[in-house]
């Protein structure tokens, strides 16, 4: 079973001011920066790469982010709906709904049934915990949020596979009455899920579980620990020992003729981590950040990956396998390297546009790593 | 019993607190705020000049476990009133201050039988304006030196040198401000029924404000306050922000003091 690649986009608004004159390009910077007709153009160039990228034969990706201009999509469900018409035949993934801070879990499951069934099944769930700035955005307490994540996450699968009429919740988080969605999901028993996990303490009830496991800009020994964490859990419990298609890893990928152009897109590709001005505040809710985690940031303890984010440059992101770029050859060998130090993974997630990498930029990178890559990840044993 | 510079512990229906006791004679409850309980912080001594201090953390601050049924200042009040019943305490002066002020006048509303008086310091709990007026500075929003330079005189006093400070310390800031966040992020640090509900104190009160608080201010919250408290008395300390009893304790301590003295309703 090979690798399956999938093509995913922020959809950002890369259109701003001098970075000086906001202190937050999260949370709180005023929308009268956004130009709705531009924006129209922008939903309309990232919807056909999308496409693109399923005509190119690569799976698709969308995620969700809130009050930002780093991410156009605030509702992965209404983006997802047009893609599941738009498209024929591509696995769709949204990653995720952040169900930790949505009020009412029934309506991502009636929102995610419609989608499958819109998709004739096609369509791949993700539950994640959301980011820390999105506390403000969600207005739900960051403390205690795996707990409320959980019930949300149970509440849904229920929802989805319970087809003899309503059934009533009175949890500690969530209350519903006579819950009976109409649809269900077009996939039995539901649509697979994706839960994204930092830590390997969250990746361990994932494992429980059996559901896929993804790593975002989790690095060499990040992801290794995630995962390695997800393998024990299920060791653990004596269940089955989980498929590389368990595994997903989230990089951002540039593929070039030469390993000059793969830089080159690279470079642009950074924007997404350049760009993400955001002062303490909305980065470490109190609660959000485990409280060793929180210790350590105030002796300026944390590992070297939370500082190479402050200041990103492209040398420490590709030797820390946050980036794959160069030409094919360079990409393979960077994606085989990060694969065999985390005990391998079935689903590379490709951050494959950002900032001011154009329409031309973006799909020359995606033929680029069709043509000549993705078959050796394909015919991986 | 605890009567050193080191807290002790209490267990109620189950709930571990670490406690501080410090002092003879009449019961002191001292309820913390968002900055937690500092064991080494002079007006307790203050205090515990003039009765019997019993002064806890509340679950998930300072070193008093997390307690998963515990999640709002509503809990927080039935397991103070069951520290009281436990203890068989009568008489007692409640004193909170900020979220912990919440807590007392929570208390008080509920029930005054164990209770001789009321010190509510600059208390948070009550929505006073319209739906878009923040009362309350939202101290998630904004960078932590505002949020100093809003609850502070001099905010100065409120500077901590990470660098000097033990893991312990840093785990004990740490945990003050998730918990914090536990039972002030929605409603944001108010009941929208405690207001109405305040006319059911029936102890002695008294209201005391830092006369440079900034973060709610004597005029605006300290005075809706006062208008929903009958016969509470009102007073302002001079030199102090939103912790007199941090910044002025001597003055703070006095004020107690005076109203400690003053005959029973």
């Amino acid at each position: 079973m090979g690798m399956r690649a999938w093509f995913f986009s922020e959809n950002a608004y890369h259109l701003l001011p001098d970075s000086k004159e906001y202190d937050s390009i999260r949370v709180k910077l005023p929308n009268r920066y956004y130009d709705p007709k531009i924006g129209a153009d922008l939903y309309h160039r990232f919807i056909d790469e999308w496409q693109i990228a399923e005509e190119l034969g690569l799976e698709i990706m969308v995620n969700e982010h809130h009050q930002t201009a780093t991410n156009l999509n605030p509702s992965a469900a209404v983006v997802m709906g047009a893609l599941a018409r738009d498209t024929r035949k591509a696995r769709i993934l949204i990653l995720g709904n952040p169900i930790a801070n949505r009020r009412e879990p029934v309506r991502v499951a009636e929102e995610m049934a419609m989608v499958d069934v819109y998709a004739r099944g096609r369509l791949e769930c993700g539950f994640v915990r959301g980011v820390p700035y999105e506390m403000s955005a969600g207005n739900h307490r960051p403390t205690r949020m795996m707990e409320r994540f959980w019930e949300a996450h149970d509440l849904i699968v229920k929802a989805w596979t319970s087809h003899d009429g309503p059934f009533n919740w009175e949890g500690k988080y969530f209350h519903h009455r006579q819950v009976n969605i109409w649809p269900r999901p077009y996939q039995e028993p539901h649509p697979p899920i994706w839960i994204t996990a930092l830590s390997p303490a969250s990746a361990r009830d994932v494992g429980e579980k059996g559901y896929v496991v993804a790593c975002f800009l989790t690095g060499f020994d990040g992801t290794k620990n995630v995962f390695g964490s997800y393998r024990e859990r299920r060791a653990e419990l004596r269940l089955p020992t989980p498929a590389l298609d368990r595994f997903a890893y989230a990089a951002l990928v540039y593929v070039g003729e030469t390993d000059e152009e793969g830089y080159a897109g690279a470079r642009k590709l950074m924007w997404y981590l350049e760009s993400n001005k955001v002062p303490p505040q909305f980065t470490s809710p109190p609660g959000y950040h485990p409280t060793a985690s929180t210790v350590n940031a105030m002796k300026g303890t944390n590992p070297g990956i939370f500082k190479m984010f402050q200041n990103p440059a492209l040398g420490p992101l590709m030797e820390n396998g946050l980036v794959f770029a160069g030409n094919p050859d360079s990409v393979y060998r960077q994606i085989m390297k990060m694969h065999d130090h985390v005990g391998g993974f079935g689903h590379l997630l490709i951050m494959g546009q950002a900032g001011f990498l154009d329409h031309e930029e973006t799909v020359k990178g995606m033929q680029m790593f069709v043509r000549e890559v993705y078959p050796r990840l394909k015919a991986l044993a | 019993m605890a009567n050193g510079s080191h807290p002790g512990w209490l267990t109620v229906h189950g709930v571990r607190l670490e406690i501080v006791e410090r002092g003879q004679g009449r019961p002191i409850l001292w309820l913390h705020g968002e900055e937690g309980l500092d064991p080494g912080a002079p007006f307790l001594d203050l205090l515990a000049a003039h009765g019997s201090v019993l002064a806890p953390s509340h679950p998930g601050f300072g070193h008093s476990p997390d307690v998963s049924s515990i999640d709002t200042v509503d809990d927080l009040s039935y397991l103070y009133l069951d520290v009281l019943a436990a203890r068989n305490l009568r008489d007692v002066v409640v004193i909170g201050s900020s979220l912990g002020g919440w807590i007392a006048a929570e208390m008080a509303v509920k029930s005054s039988d164990r209770l001789g008086g009321l010190v509510l310091v600059a208390p948070l709990g009550i929505k006073v304006g319209d739906r878009e007026t923040r009362d309350i500075p939202d101290i998630f929003a904004l960078p932590p030196d505002e949020v100093a330079r809003l609850q502070y005189r001099d905010p100065a006093r409120a500077a901590v040198d990470h660098a000097k400070l033990s893991d312990d310390q840093l785990t004990v800031i740490a945990r003050n401000r998730e918990a914090t966040a536990l039972y002030a992020w929605e409603p944001y640090f108010h009941n929208p029924k405690l207001r109405q509900r305040l006319h059911r104190i029936t102890p002695p009160t008294l209201l005391l404000w830092g006369a440079d608080d900034r973060f709610v201010t004597a005029a605006y919250y300290g005075a809706a306050y006062r208008s929903a408290i009958p016969g509470a008395r009102f007073e302002t300390i001079d030199g102090a922000g939103h912790f007199p009893h941090i910044e002025e304790p001597a003055a703070f301590a006095a004020r107690v003091r005076g109203f400690l003295g003053e005959p029973k309703a």
